[in-house]
C-alpha cells in the first residue's frame, strides 16, 4: 500500500483543511468585474393569474440595469424535464410549461415573477419592491386527493387534469396479486404519508452569468452536483447555446443532498441577461428564497398491503401511492416515485408477487425532486413499516419475520424489473444482532421506567438500487439522458498525474478517495495525484454525482483510464528494459521484467513519455493521457440492518434516541473512514426526517415553514453516537472496483427503524398505537397515545 | 435591510436624547431586530445602539435583590449565579452568539410570546426600570410584543428579588428552539408564583390557581387535577392548544419538583 493510503486506508480528507480554515472556494467567493446583482421578485400567492406587471417606476430607480419579466423570455425555452414516465396506458406523462420567469400564471409561493438586475443587491432589492404586479388569485390546490377530483382547480390550464401520471408496475402482475390477496392468510395495511422535506444545504445556491463578447462564449458559475447535466440541458434546451460555447463551473460546493441536481431557472436567467447586458450577473440566495425555490424531497402518501401465507411467508404486495410533484416537473421529478420507488419494492424479501401504482400529482407548491435516497427511502419506509406492522399482527418476532423472507440465493431477480447481483442480508443481521444487545434490552427498558421514561427497539432492513447508471437500462425507463461516467487521467513528465473526472465532489470526499485508488494501482503516493472536477473546461463530459455513484461508476472510469495509463507505460518500459511487454510488471511504482533484477522506475518511464528520445515511437505516441468513459450493465445494491433504541416520555411524547446501529454491505471499501463519515451523515438525515423536518402548507399554499423557526433541523444533540458496520463485504460483480456505494444509505435505511422503535414503546406500555406519521415530534406522539 | 445610520452612544443621556426622533429605535443585542431588518420588516433611520453604554451593562446584588443593567448579556446573566434558576433560564436561550449579544432589556422590550425572560421576570416580582420609571412586572406585559413601554422609552435595569426557591422548566419547539411552553415557579414568603411563557395567545401569563395550591403546599401533588383551558392557548403546527395546555401542568409539576 502507498504510504499515505492506499485502498482501505481511513486516509484525512485532504479538501478538509481548505474547508475548515475558511479558504474553500465557493460560487458565492466569486465575483467577476463589473458585475450586476439579481433581485427576484417573487409570488407571495400560491396560484394567481397575472393580470398586469407594471415596473415603470422600479426601472427609474437609482441602480436599475433592466427589469425582466416573462414576456423577455418569449421565443426562449422553458425549463426542461430530464425523465419522461409513460402511465399504465401506455401513454406519456402529462409536462406542463416551465418558464424561467413566470408568464400568465404563477403557481406557487415563490414562483419568479420579475428580475431585477441592478448595480448592487439593495438597489435590486428596493426596485424589485416598487414594481406593481396585478395578481387576480385564484383557488390553490394543495392537498394531492383533492387535487385530481373533478372540477378541481388546474394547476396548468392547458393540461386535461392534475394528474401527471397514473403508473402501475409492474402491469402484467396486477390480476396475479389480486388473487394472491384473496388466497392470503394474513394481510396487513397501513396508510403512511413520507413527509415533504427541504434539503438545506449548507451553502445556499448561487448563479453568476458572464458572457466573453470577444468570443461569443458564455459561463456560468453554478452550485451544481453536475455542471455537464447543466451545460447540456441549459445549452440545448433552454437558450439555445451550443455546448462548446458555454462553459459551467462547479466549484467548491457546500453539500447538495440532489437537490443541485436540477436546472433550476435562476441559472438560465443569470446566463441569459449576462448576455442580454453583456455584463455578469449575479445571484445568491438567501435561506428564505432557498426554502420557495430549491426543489422539496420525498412528499408521497402511499396505502400499502402485504400478504402472508399461513407460514408467514410473503406471498404479495400492493402499494397505492400518491406523489406531489408540486407546480412545475423537476428535471428529474418524474423519475423519483416510479423507478427509483417501484423497482426497490422488493427489498430484501423473495415476494414473488408486487404491484405499484403511483400516480403523480401537479400541487400550487413547489416542485418536488430527488432528495438523498430519491424514492428509495420512501420504498423501504413503507415496506419497512408494513412487516413490522404484520410481525405485531402475527404475535411474531419482527427480525425473525424478516429473515424468513430474505433473498438468499444471488443474482436474485424481483418480481419489479431489477437484478440483484450480491448480498448477504443474514450477515448484516447477524452482525446488527451482534452489534445492540437485543438480550440486554429488557434490564435497559427497566432503567428507563424508572426515570419514567418508555423505552422501544426498531429494526429494519433496507436496499437500494444505486451506482445509478446503466445507459441502456434508464434508456428504456424513460431518462433522457445517458448515465455513464468519464474520466481523463494526465501524467506528467515528472510522474505525477492529474485525474479530471466527470463526478462531482460537494462533500463527498474524492480528493481524497479517488487517488488512493490510482496510487494503489501505479504504487506511488496518493500525494502524486490531483482530482479536476466541476468545470467543464477542463473534465471529460460526466454526468455528476448523485445516487451514490461516484465510485462506483466514475471511480470505474478512473480506474478505467488508469488501467490504460498501465498498459502504455508498461510499453514503454519493455523498450527502455528491452523487454518483452509481457515480461513487465509493475508494483510498487516499479516496472520490472519477471524472474530478473531488471527495473526502471515509474518516473523514468513516464520522463520517457515526454522525452522521447530514447522511445518506440513506430509503436505508440509520446505522452500519458488517457480518457475513459464507464457504463456498467447494472445498478449496484448496497443493503444492510439498521435498529434503533428510544425512550419516550410519556408526559410530553418527546422522543429520544438512546442508540443507533447500522450494518451496511457496501462491497470493497477504499476509506472505511469516509465511509462511516457518509453514514453518520445518513443517518442524521433520516432521524431528522423521522422526527424533526416537516415542510408544510397551509390551505391556500403558503408555506408555513419558510424558515429554522419553523422548519426543524436535526442538530448534533438529537442524534446519539452511531454504531456503524461495514465489515460485512459482498463486492459488487460488475465493476472494477467491487464498490457498491455510501451515500444515501444512511439516509434510506434510517427512518423506519425509528418509527418502529416508537411504535414499540408505545405498544410494549399497553398503548393502541400502531402508526405515527413522520416526523414523530412531541405533539404527534402524545397526541396518538392520547386518541 | 434598508439602509439606516447607527449610533452609539456611551452614555444613557445620550441615548435617550438619541431615541426622542420618530424613526429612531433602540438596539440591544440585534438578535431579534437585526433579522427584522433584514427581511424589511421594519425601516428605522436611526439605530442608537445600547451596548457601549457602561451604566446599562453588568449585574450586582443589593441585599436579596439582583439588579440586572438593561444592556446585559445573556451569557453574562447565566454565569453570574446568585439566583440560579434565572442563570439557569439564561444558559437555555439560543446558542453561544445569541447568549453573547441578546440583552435582558432587549427580550423584554420585545416581549416575544415564546421567550423565557418573561416567564422569569413576572414569576419573580420582578421591577422593570426606565429611564422615565419603575414598572412592576405585573403591569408590565401587555400582550403579544405589548408592553408598558412608551415609544423610545429605555429599559434600564431589571430588579429581580431573589426568592427561597424557585426553577424554570422550558419545553423547547422543535425548530427554534424558543420555548413551546415554559414554566417559571418562584416560592417567596409571601407565597407562590407561576409564570407560563409560549403557551397563550395573550402571551405571558400567571397560573392563579397553581399558585394558591402550590402556596399551600409547593409539592407537585398539590397541582393533581388542576388543568388550565385550552381555550385562548396557542394552536399551530408544533402543538395544538390541548397539547400546550397539558405541557402546562407537566412542566409546572416538574418545576416544582426542580425548585426542592
Ligand atoms: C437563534 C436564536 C435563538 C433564540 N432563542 C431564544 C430562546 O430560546 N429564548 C428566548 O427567550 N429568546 C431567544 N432568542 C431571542 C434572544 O433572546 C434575543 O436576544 C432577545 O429576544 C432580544 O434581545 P436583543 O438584545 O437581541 O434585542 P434587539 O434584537 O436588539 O431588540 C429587540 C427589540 O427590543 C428593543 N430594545 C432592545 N433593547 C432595549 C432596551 N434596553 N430598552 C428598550 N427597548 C429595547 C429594540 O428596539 C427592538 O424593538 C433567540 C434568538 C435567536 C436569534
Amino acid at each position: 500500500m502507498p504510504a499515505d493510503g492506499g485502498i482501505g486506508a481511513p486516509t484525512k480528507r485532504r479538501e478538509d483543511l481548505r474547508f475548515l480554515k475558511g479558504t474553500g472556494r465557493y460560487t458565492d467567493d466569486l465575483n467577476r468585474p463589473g458585475q450586476a446583482y439579481v433581485f427576484f421578485l417573487r409570488s407571495n400567492v400560491a396560484h394567481g393569474r397575472i393580470n398586469g406587471i407594471d415596473t415603470g417606476a422600479a426601472a427609474g430607480m437609482p441602480g436599475v440595469v433592466r427589469i425582466f419579466t416573462g414576456a423577455d423570455f418569449e421565443g426562449v425555452g422553458g425549463m426542461p424535464c430530464g425523465w419522461q414516465v409513460t402511465d399504465k396506458h401506455g401513454e406519456p406523462m402529462q409536462e406542463p410549461g416551465h418558464p424561467i420567469l413566470a408568464q400568465g400564471k404563477v403557481r406557487h409561493v415563490g414562483d419568479p415573477i420579475a428580475a431585477v438586475v441592478a448595480d448592487t443587491l439593495d438597489q435590486a432589492r428596493d426596485a424589485a419592491e416598487a414594481i406593481e404586479v396585478d395578481i387576480e388569485d385564484l383557488p390553490a390546490v394543495i392537498d394531492m386527493k383533492k387535487a385530481i377530483e373533478d372540477g378541481a382547480p388546474k394547476v396548468h390550464d392547458d393540461l386535461s387534469s392534475n394528474l401527471c401520471y397514473d403508473w402501475g408496475f409492474v402491469e402484467e402482475n396486477k390480476v396475479a396479486v389480486e388473487q394472491a390477496f384473496k388466497d392470503a392468510a394474513h394481510v396487513t395495511t397501513l396508510e403512511l404519508v413520507n413527509n415533504r422535506l427541504v434539503a438545506n444545504p449548507m451553502e445556499p445556491r448561487v448563479a453568476i452569468g458572464d458572457y466573453d463578447q470577444a468570443g461569443d462564449n458564455s459561463t456560468l458559475y453554478t452550485t451544481s452536483q453536475n455542471p455537464h447535466v447543466i451545460r447540456l440541458l441549459m445549452g440545448a434546451f433552454v437558450l439555445g447555446i451550443p455546448e462548446h460555447k458555454l462553459r459551467v463551473v462547479a466549484p467548491d460546493v457546500g453539500g447538495g443532498f440532489g437537490t443541485k441536481i436540477f436546472h433550476y431557472a435562476e441559472e438560465a436567467f443569470c446566463t441569459f441577461a449576462a448576455k442580454a447586458l453583456n455584463r455578469p450577473v449575479k445571484w445568491t440566495s438567501s435561506r428564505s428564497e432557498a426554502f420557495m425555490s430549491d426543489a422539496h424531497g420525498r412528499d408521497h402518501v402511499t396505502k400499502i398491503e402485504l400478504a402472508l401465507d399461513g407460514d408467514n411467508n410473503f406471498t404479495a404486495l400492493r402499494t397505492e401511492t400518491y406523489a406531489n410533484m408540486g407546480a412545475y416537473l423537476s428535471t428529474f421529478a418524474p423519475s423519483v416515485p416510479t423507478w427509483l420507488h417501484g423497482t426497490l419494492m422488493a427489498g430484501n424479501y423473495k415476494t414473488p408477487l408486487i404491484y405499484v401504482n403511483v400516480k403523480a400529482v401537479f400541487t400550487n407548491t413547489v416542485p418536488v425532486d430527488a432528495y438523498r435516497g430519491a424514492g428509495r427511502p420512501e420504498a423501504t419506509y413503507q415496506l419497512e413499516r408494513v412487516i413490522d406492522k404484520a410481525a405485531r399482527e402475527l404475535g411474531v418476532d419482527p427480525i425473525a419475520l424478516r429473515r424468513q423472507n430474505f433473498v438468499t440465493e444471488f443474482p436474485y431477480a424481483t418480481p419489479v424489473a431489477v437484478e440483484y447481483d450480491t448480498g448477504d442480508y443474514v450477515a448484516t443481521m447477524d452482525k446488527l444482532e451482534e452489534m445492540i444487545d437485543l438480550a440486554g434490552f429488557d434490564k435497559r427498558a427497566e432503567e428507563s421506567k424508572k426515570r419514567g421514561k418508555l423505552r422501544g427497539v426498531g429494526v429494519n432492513c433496507y436496499i437500494e438500487a444505486c451506482g445509478i447508471a446503466p445507459s441502456h437500462l434508464v434508456g428504456q425507463l424513460g431518462a433522457r439522458a445517458g448515465l455513464y461516467e468519464s474520466a481523463t487521467v494526465r501524467v506528467n513528465a515528472t510522474g505525477g498525474l492529474v485525474v479530471m473526472t466527470g463526478s462531482h465532489s460537494h462533500g463527498q470526499g474524492h480528493e481524497t478517495s479517488f487517488p488512493q485508488v490510482v496510487a494503489e494501482m501505479i504504487g506511488i503516493d496518493a500525494s502524486m495525484v490531483e482530482i479536476v472536477h466541476g468545470d467543464t473546461a477542463n473534465t471529460p463530459m460526466g454526468m455528476g454525482t448523485y445516487g451514490s455513484r461516484s465510485l462506483a461508476v466514475g471511480g470505474s472510469a478512473m480506474v478505467r483510464a488508469t488501467e490504460k495509463i498501465i498498459a502504455k507505460a508498461k510499453k514503454i518500459a519493455a523498450h527502455l528494459l528491452e523487454a518483452a511487454e509481457g515480461d513487465i510488471e509493475l508494483k510498487d511504482g516499479q516496472f520490472s521484467v519477471a524472474g530478473t533484477d531488471k527495473s526502471v522506475a515509474w518516473g523514468d518511464v513516464t520522463l520517457a513519455a515526454y522525452v522521447p528520445h530514447n522511445y518506440p515511437l513506430e509503436d505508440i505516441e509520446p505522452g500519458l493521457e488517457e480518457t475513459a468513459f464507464y457504463d456498467p450493465n447494472n445498478f449496484t445494491y448496497p443493503a444492510g440492518a439498521y435498529a434503533c433504541e428510544v425512550e419516550v416520555d410519556p408526559e410530553t411524547g418527546k422522543v429520544t434516541i438512546e442508540s443507533f446501529a447500522a450494518a451496511d454491505d457496501f462491497g470493497n471499501v477504499v476509506n472505511p473512514m469516509i465511509v462511516e463519515g457518509q453514514v453518520h451523515g445518513g443517518l442524521a438525515q433520516g432521524i431528522g426526517q423521522a422526527l424533526l423536518e416537516g415542510c408544510v402548507y397551509d390551505e391556500d399554499g403558503q408555506l408555513l415553514t419558510g424558515s429554522y423557526m419553523d422548519y426543524a433541523m436535526p442538530r448534533a444533540g438529537d442524534v446519539p453516537s452511531f454504531a456503524v458496520d461495514h465489515s460485512c463485504q459482498t463486492p459488487c460483480t460488475h465493476n472494477p472496483l467491487g464498490v457498491k456505494g455510501c451515500g444515501e444509505a444512511g439516509a434510506i435505511g434510517s427512518p423506519p427503524a425509528v418509527v418502529n422503535a416508537v411504535v414499540d414503546a408505545l405498544q410494549r406500555a399497553g398503548k393502541d398505537v400502531t402508526h405515527i406519521d413522520m416526523p414523530l415530534s412531541p405533539s404527534r406522539v402524545w397526541a396518538a397515545m392520547n386518541q | 435591510m434598508y439602509a439606516f445610520e447607527l449610533e452609539r452612544p456611551t452614555s444613557l443621556a445620550d441615548a435617550v436624547n438619541a431615541l426622542k426622533s420618530e424613526e429612531a429605535q433602540a438596539l440591544g443585542g440585534g438578535q431579534t431586530l437585526i433579522p427584522t431588518l433584514k427581511q424589511r420588516l421594519a425601516m428605522p433611520e436611526t439605530l442608537v445602539s445600547l451596548t457601549a453604554i457602561d451604566e446599562l451593562k453588568g449585574i450586582r446584588r443589593e441585599g436579596d435583590t439582583l439588579i440586572i443593567g438593561g444592556a446585559t448579556c445573556h451569557a453574562d446573566v447565566a454565569a453570574e449565579g446568585s439566583y440560579p434558576a434565572l442563570s439557569d433560564l439564561a444558559g437555555l436561550i439560543g446558542d453561544p452568539h445569541v447568549r453573547n449579544r441578546g440583552t435582558i432589556g432587549g427580550s423584554l422590550a420585545n416581549n416575544d410570546p415564546s421567550a423565557c425572560y418573561p416567564a422569569a421576570a413576572l414569576a419573580s416580582g420582578a421591577t422593570i426600570v426606565t429611564n422615565e420609571r419603575e414598572i412592576a412586572a405585573d403591569d408590565y406585559f401587555v400582550g403579544l410584543f405589548e408592553t408598558a413601554l412608551n415609544e423610545g422609552e429605555i429599559i434600564t435595569a431589571v430588579k429581580m428579588p431573589i426568592p427561597q426557591a424557585a426553577a424554570y422548566v422550558k419545553f423547547e419547539q422543535p425548530a427554534s428552539r424558543f420555548a413551546l411552553v415554559g414554566v417559571f415557579v418562584v416560592k417567596t414568603a409571601n407565597g407562590v408564583r407561576v409564570a407560563v411563557t409560549g403557551a397563550s395567545e395573550g402571551g405571558v401569563f400567571r397560573w392563579s390557581e397553581a399558585e394558591s395550591a402550590l402556596s399551600s403546599n409547593f409539592a407537585a401533588d398539590a397541582l393533581e387535577g388542576l388543568k388550565v383551558p385550552s381555550d385562548g392557548m396557542i394552536g399551530d403546527i408544533h402543538g395544538s392548544p390541548e397539547y400546550r395546555a397539558h405541557l402546562v401542568g407537566v412542566l409546572t409539576k416538574r418545576a416544582v419538583t426542580k425548585a426542592g
